[in-house]
């Protein structure tokens, strides 16, 4: 069978059974949850194979390559115009994995979703869809057609499934975030509409297939040009620094799962469209740019740290804490130094198992306790041992603690950035430091110290919860303890992006 | 000169059907009501396939008519388009109409006039199936006799679309003064010769035959007649306004400017693009403060004639092609919505946006449609809107409008609030006590389906679509 097989499966699962659950009637809740689990698994499973058979002896360039032609030699399209190409390098390969884990548990996280939940599970897998799509694709128009995928079902998942925040002086309504998230990532998305214009016009092909287009000497001032286009476009999704605001009140009103796929895999689309179209397309751009974007990204880190120590709502934490992390990718990917960009795309992995364990933690507590004001909770390791182990190690994690994912990855992306920025990796440390302040303070307030009384009725987590948590636990160590086999695949491929030094 | 008369089998037919449809509904009033739609339907449909006998022909009658494969993707389209107003039509004409023989065959004759727009070489006989068009529509939109806001809509819509036909004819007076002749390729090759003294009498004609066919297409500033008419009609004729009606002002635009003006075309692109430029702003803001669905869908139509207008200005086969695609996939999905609207103005007698809400407990089919063409309206994909627009933008930039296209792509944007307003009310907001799931008609369930089914085939695998359009458009620049 052809390789490519697996990566036309991988979208085409989640798109197949978001047309199968169009048919399943409303009220049998108990179809879509075992279909969805079954989907969810055999993503899983096809992540985990693409990862692993991704062969390391191939010089790091495109693997399991497919190509089914959609439009060609029509109007001003020539041969392979438009094609459904797909294949993964390095970067891609654990991209995947990462989505498949992600997808995985938040299809078992979502379990317990009463409220029309086929309509939910479509919109799910839509979703995933996209994101599958967006990562494989080789094509310029189908990666921009899957980012748009994974962005579509945002604003009805947002706003029927949310939740909205009361604050003391206002309420931020779910409706509210989901028109804020799904607008600002439209908007970001003309830019990159606008630079795959000038692209494809400039390189006149008559072919969206990029690479085809990566191998096309734009020249110097073109790149300087459309290289913003791709950045600010992308880097909207990735949280850039000032237009990361729709990413903490998204987040923190989305429904669980939809919180762990958009911050766990949604934003990475923004880094890797970073690389995929920036970049590989336009290397000359990206040389010029990239002390910009540094600038960018430190503030972010500095910024989404000071900010996630003022809250007190676990979600907005976690939400500004994903900004702090996002920078630290975006700082990676601006050093333009192999070590640098490999701390980057391993900082995407980390960050993505790490915040969707943070927010399955959350989404089990507040959906009893139905608060998420970590000033209220006290010495929840009473009642909840499961949970504040699984939340801990996430916390650690994120911190940056040896033997855990983000050592790695937070290790690498600051070795690149001394060789390269030495005052932005200094205060990207301190920033590092002040997320220790902001996760053990969580820790000291709601999870150990004095018990509340109040939650003397909260349950331990369910065992599907545990089992999901176990499940993203589980790569957190494996990156941690073993990051060989992520490093592997990263640096084959970061070496032959061009204009690394 | 060729007088085959048999070229116009398709059109007598639609006259004959038209004729039919009328004598049922005086000589035998026991079945008039419940069938006519189906007769009529069935007419139509019969009749487009018909006119598919002539593709891949080439041939004109005496010159004044061209039967390519342009005209007759067009028969078919505009067939099609009535035919489905024609199903969706059942309850309003039980419910209001005395006469329902001549609501359909006006439909029917309608799209008579919207064919010979498209097929028209000549300038008289592309006026004379204008007006035939207008003349019905103007009927049609005051259709519902007893209700003022229909009435007042008819005649702001008559008296605003006389003045525009003027203007249009006007217009060609002055082309046929500078050329001396009206026929197309005449024109074309009196044009390539130089126009002399006359350029400034030639600037005035494509003027007001510019503004002549925007008042039709309703683009702005020529927009003012849309929303009231777009209220006032019945809602049935409002999804045939925003159909037929603009999609054969495209064919007459694309068949006039591609045949004769092509050569001239610095001189008229700058007007085209100016306009485009004000419908997608002006339609795509005013969207944004609307409370009525129609009033809604009128302003989102003109916005959508910026778009079409883009690959008007830019015209060239590429972009000739492009525009047929987004227009047909914006036909498409313009139908699976109105007929949505339709449906549930009949369950629940309600067209502001407000009422909408709980339409995902009440009708799931409908909201989910709903979901899917506002979707597609906003140039997101999986839906036509996505791909069509974006070949369409692209077509525009290889021409060198990447500011029209930039403007397309941020009023895209823009329109996405508005439509997600209305999905807000479908899918968010719960129904009020006591209103229960309502049971859509098989009909309407039926159109829903094969509509949307339409909006996934453009969509998700337009290859086909594309250069059969491809292959059409060809016959506009000979």
């Amino acid at each position: 069978m052809h390789s490519g097989y697996w990566l036309i499966a991988s979208i085409g699962l989640p798109l197949i059974a978001a047309a199968v659950l169009l048919f399943v009637p409303d009220e049998r809740h108990d179809i879509v949850r075992w279909l969805s689990a079954g989907v969810g698994a055999a993503l899983f499973a096809i992540s985990v194979f693409v990862f692993f058979a991704y062969e390391l002896d191939r010089g790091g360039g495109f693997q399991f390559f497919i190509r089914w032609d959609w439009l060609q030699n029509t109007a001003f399209l020539r041969a392979h115009g438009i094609s459904l190409a797909f294949g993964v390098d390095g970067i891609a390969a654990p991209m995947v994995l990462l989505t498949g884990i992600v997808c995985f548990g938040g299809a078992l996280i979502s379990w317990k979703i009463e409220h029309h939940n086929k309509d939910f599970f479509i919109l799910f897998w839509v979703l995933v869809a996209g994101v599958y799509g967006t990562f494989e694709s080789l094509d310029l128009f189908f990666f921009f057609f899957f980012y748009e995928v994974a962005v579509l079902p945002m604003y009805l998942l947002i706003a029927v499934w949310g939740s909205s925040s009361t604050f003391p002086t206002f309420t931020r309504t779910k409706e509210y975030s989901a028109m804020k998230l799904t607008i600002m990532l439209v908007s970001a998305s003309i830019l990159i509409f606008l630079g795959i214009f000038a692209v494809f016009q400039k390189a006149g092909a008559g072919t969206f297939d990029l690479q085809t287009l990566y191998a096309v000497q734009f020249d110097e001032n073109f790149q300087k040009a459309v290289f913003p286009l791709f950045v600010i476009g992308c880097g909207v999704l990735a949280g850039l620094w000032p237009f990361h605001t729709w990413s903490p009140d998204g987040h923190v009103s989305a429904p669980t799962a939809v919180s762990m796929l958009h911050a766990g895999v949604l934003m990475k689309l923004g880094a890797f469209g970073i690389i995929r179209l920036g970049i590989q397309l336009l290397p000359a751009g990206a040389t010029f740019w990239m002390p910009g974007l540094m600038v960018l990204a430190t503030v972010n880190v500095v910024y989404g740290a000071f900010a996630a120590t003022a809250q007190r709502d676990f979600k907005y934490m976690i939400g500004y804490s994903s900004v702090s992390h996002m920078g630290l990718v975006l700082m990676g990917l601006a050093t333009m130094n192999t070590i640098g960009i490999d701390g980057a795309v391993l900082q995407m992995f980390s960050h993505g198992v790490m915040t969707a364990t943070f927010f399955a933690m959350v989404g089990s507590v507040y959906d009893q306790a139905h608060t998420r004001d970590m000033t209220l909770f006290g010495g929840l390791v009473q009642k909840m041992p499961f949970f504040v182990f699984f939340f801990g190690i996430a916390g650690l994690a994120s911190l940056g603690l040896p033997g855990l994912s983000g050592f790695v990855a937070e290790f690498n992306v600051f070795v690149g950035t001394f060789q390269t920025y030495p005052w932005a990796a200094a205060l990207g440390i301190f920033a590092a430091a002040i997320t220790a302040v902001y996760i053990l303070r969580m820790m000291s307030m709601a999870l150990f110290g004095p018990f509340n009384e109040r939650w003397a009725s909260l349950k331990e987590m369910t065992y599907l919860e545990r089992g999901t948590a176990s499940l993203l636990l589980g790569f957190i160590l494996f990156m941690g303890l073993w990051p060989a086999p992520f490093v592997d695949r990263i640096s084959e491929t970061v070496r032959l992006l061009p204009g690394v030094s | 000169m060729n007088f085959d008369y048999t070229l116009f089998i398709p059109e007598f037919m639609l006259g004959g059907l038209a004729a039919l449809v009328v004598a049922l509904d005086l000589f035998m009033p026991q079945l008039r009501k419940s069938w006519l739609p189906y007769v009529a339907a069935t007419g139509l449909a019969i009749t487009a396939g018909v006119s598919l006998a002539w593709v891949n022909k080439q041939t004109n009658f005496a010159g004044i008519v061209s039967i390519d494969n342009y005209t007759t993707y067009f028969r078919v389209f505009f067939m099609l388009i009535a035919a489905v107003v024609c199903l969706a039509s059942g309850r309003l004409v039980e419910d209001q109409l005395r006469h329902p023989g001549e609501y359909f065959g006006i439909i029917i004759l309608s799209t008579i006039g919207a064919i010979g727009m498209a097929a028209a070489r000549e300038l008289m006989t592309a006026y004379l199936s204008l007006e035939l068009l207008s003349f019905s529509l103007y009927i049609l939109v005051s259709f519902a006799k007893f209700d003022a806001r229909s009435n007042e809509a008819g005649l702001k819509y008559l008296l605003l679309g006389a003045f525009s036909s003027a203007m249009f004819l006007y217009g060609l007076s002055l082309i046929y003064g500078v050329t001396g002749s009206t026929y197309y390729g005449d024109i074309a090759s009196a044009l390539s010769r130089g126009t002399h003294d006359f350029s400034f009498a030639l600037l005035m004609a494509l003027v007001l035959i510019i503004a002549g066919l925007g008042f039709k297409v309703a683009a702005v500033p020529f927009h003012m007649w849309t929303p009231d008419a777009y209220e006032g009609a019945p809602i049935a004729i409002t999804a045939y306004l925003s159909t037929t009606s603009k999609a054969a002002g495209f064919a007459l635009l694309l068949r006039l400017f591609g045949g004769a003006f092509q050569v001239v075309h610095d001189d008229w692109s700058w007007m085209i693009a100016g306009v485009a430029a004000a419908s997608m702003i002006l339609g795509n803001l005013v969207a944004l403060q609307q409370h009525n669905i129609k009033r809604l869908m009128a302003y989102s139509s003109i916005g959508q004639i910026g778009y079409l207008l883009m690959g008007v200005a830019g015209l060239s086969h590429n972009t000739a092609s492009a525009l047929v695609l987004h227009l047909t996939g914006y036909m498409v999905t313009n139908l699976a919505l109105f007929v949505v609207i339709i449906a549930w103005y009949n369950l629940t007698g309600k067209e502001e946006i407000v009422d909408f809400r709980g339409m995902r407990e009440r009708a799931p089919l409908l909201a989910g449609a709903l979901a899917g063409a506002l979707f597609s309206l906003a140039g997101l994909p999986l839906f036509a809107g996505f791909v069509t627009k974006f070949i369409l933008f692209q077509a525009a930039t290889d021409q060198g409008y990447y500011w029209l296209a930039g403007i397309g792509v941020v009023t895209s944007v823009i329109s996405l609030y508005y439509y997600l307003q209305v999905m807000r009310e479908a899918f968010v907001s719960q129904p009020a006590e006591g209103e229960r799931k309502l049971q859509v008609p098989y009909v309407m369930q039926g159109l829903t389906v094969a509509l949307m089914a339409g909006v996934f085939y453009v969509g998700l695998y337009p290859a086909n679509l594309f250069s059969v359009i491809d292959n059409a458009t060809r016959f506009l620049f000979v």
